[in-house]
């Protein structure tokens, strides 16, 4: 659905897998959007104006009005774009509950232990912070398991909210598995993550943003 | 008013702020519940099996699921059980609403927190960060977001007011126990007047419990954390003499 001018704006950059999220979603609601690309290292007047609370991308710009945080962002999308493409929050009350407790848990406790390993100082930190992000990823592989109900994605035909929140992470997890040797989305581990973080990378709302592991290695 | 086809269950803590936001969406809907009192430290068999990932409260239980995360269990509740909503019908107004309980949990509750379990200087610094905190919330109430509304959720009482509310009277328990000024009056008028107009709503006064019970309980707390740093450091001392 072609937005009018200035209708809606993304204040974000490109390799920053927050900012992904709702890129994604907009993608899937095919809002056309402009892409507003923050200077590295420098916060603009319009973030600053935005997101005073937090400062922090990603913001968004509908009719000039900001909503902030990622998952929120994406949740606002799914709600003021409800008629167009598909719903990224399942209908079911219970089924909304879980992806958005599995969306917390991924922020809260997974992402932390997947930066751990990148942050890690020693070869011991690093092994444990390994065991803490496959021991995560373990938890959501039964999640997926659940939610999927042996369709492609957590939100089962289509990408849903879980999807985005952990699928965004790809581009950083690549980087990860490359700098240390680690395989993170491991067949023998969880093979069904496995198969759907490829499937995730390859489709059409997404490939087009997720950044590429050459440029995020840079 | 419909009461839930299956029986609803929730495991909870008494002096949780958390549990109490359950407690009090539950009955702003008018839904009638079992509760669990559970212990903070040993948790039941119930609920390691209903929460295995937090292995905390609450939780409620509905009809052989249980729906964990306070705000999750929120919005669960009042997706569920469309009555009296909590949250508003507008995307913006909820992004809002959503927004502002993801600060109170990431910012607000963590400064309240650090103010209670630390002394000197760092206890100072907690002190600072939650006004400033609270200042965000004045400036939203007077001119921002909220502005002229009565509660968060306008009229009635909403989401954010149950999540601010389920937790800010920490806010007198600590100015009392820990004797810091907290939530003056007349830096934060607005915030303190909203406040004070939520605790007076009835089924809040059913939810929260009596301040003596909450002012013993983080006394109680205080003593214990103050008696532990105490006894590692002589341990520590000890070490260092029996080493030198």
């Amino acid at each position: 659905m072609a937005a009018e001018e200035g209708e809606v704006r993304l204040i974000g950059a490109w390799p920053s897998p927050f900012v992904l999220r709702p890129r994604v979603a907009l993608n899937l609601k095919w809002v056309e959007y402009e892409f507003l690309q923050e200077k590295f290292g420098e916060k603009s007047e319009l973030l600053l104006r935005s997101n005073p609370v937090y400062k922090k991308i990603p913001v968004l710009l509908h009719h000039d009005k900001p909503v902030c945080e990622s998952m929120i962002i994406v949740e606002y999308v799914d709600g003021a774009w409800a008629n167009s493409g598909h719903a990224i929050l399942p209908a079911d009350t219970y089924e909304r509950a879980l992806h958005r407790f599995w969306a917390f848990y991924i922020d809260d406790k997974w992402f932390p232990s997947m930066f751990g390993i990148a942050k890690a100082e020693t070869e011991e930190a690093k092994a444990e912070s390994a065991e803490q992000a496959w021991a995560g990823l373990k938890l959501l592989e039964e999640a997926f398991e659940k939610l999927s109900k042996g369709k492609a994605f957590f939100g089962g035909d289509t990408i849903g909210y879980v999807d985005i929140a952990l699928g965004s992470y790809l581009g950083w997890a690549k980087v990860i598995e490359r700098m240390t040797g680690l395989k993170l989305f491991d067949e023998e581990k969880t093979p069904l993550l496995a198969v759907w973080a490829g499937r995730f990378c390859a489709h059409e709302a997404v490939k087009e943003v997720m950044p590429e592991t050459e440029k995020l290695m840079e | 008013m419909d009461q839930p086809a299956f029986s609803v269950k929730l495991l909870g803590s008494w002096a949780d702020s958390h549990t109490h936001r359950v407690q009090l969406a539950l009955k702003l809907k008018g839904l009638e519940f079992e509760y669990q009192e559970e212990d903070f430290i040993n948790p039941s068999p119930a609920l390691l099996l209903h929460n295995p990932v937090y292995k905390k409260v609450p939780a409620l239980l509905h009809g052989g699921r249980s729906i964990v995360e306070s705000v999750v269990i929120l919005q669960y509740i009042d997706e569920t059980w469309t009555d009296n909503p909590i949250m508003p019908a507008d995307p913006f107004e909820r992004a809002v609403t959503r927004f502002w309980c993801h600060f109170t949990d990431d910012k607000l509750a963590p400064a309240v927190g650090l103010v209670f379990s630390s002394s000197g200087e760092g206890q100072k610094a907690a002190v600072d960060q939650v006004h400033e905190n609270l200042k965000l919330l004045e400036r939203e109430l007077k001119d921002g977001a909220f502005k002229g509304r009565r509660f968060f959720g306008g009229d009635k009482i909403g989401l954010l007011d149950i999540v601010l509310g389920c937790g800010s009277y920490w806010l007198a328990v600590f100015e009392e126990v820990m004797e810091v000024k907290l939530i003056d009056p007349e830096s934060f008028p607005v915030f303190h007047a909203w406040l004070r107009d939520f605790e007076e709503q009835q089924e809040v006064k059913e939810t929260i419990p009596a301040i003596d019970r909450l002012l013993e309980y983080a006394r109680g707390i205080r003593q214990m954390m103050l008696s532990l740093s105490n006894s590692s450091s002589s341990s520590i001392n000890n070490a260092a003499a029996s080493s030198g």
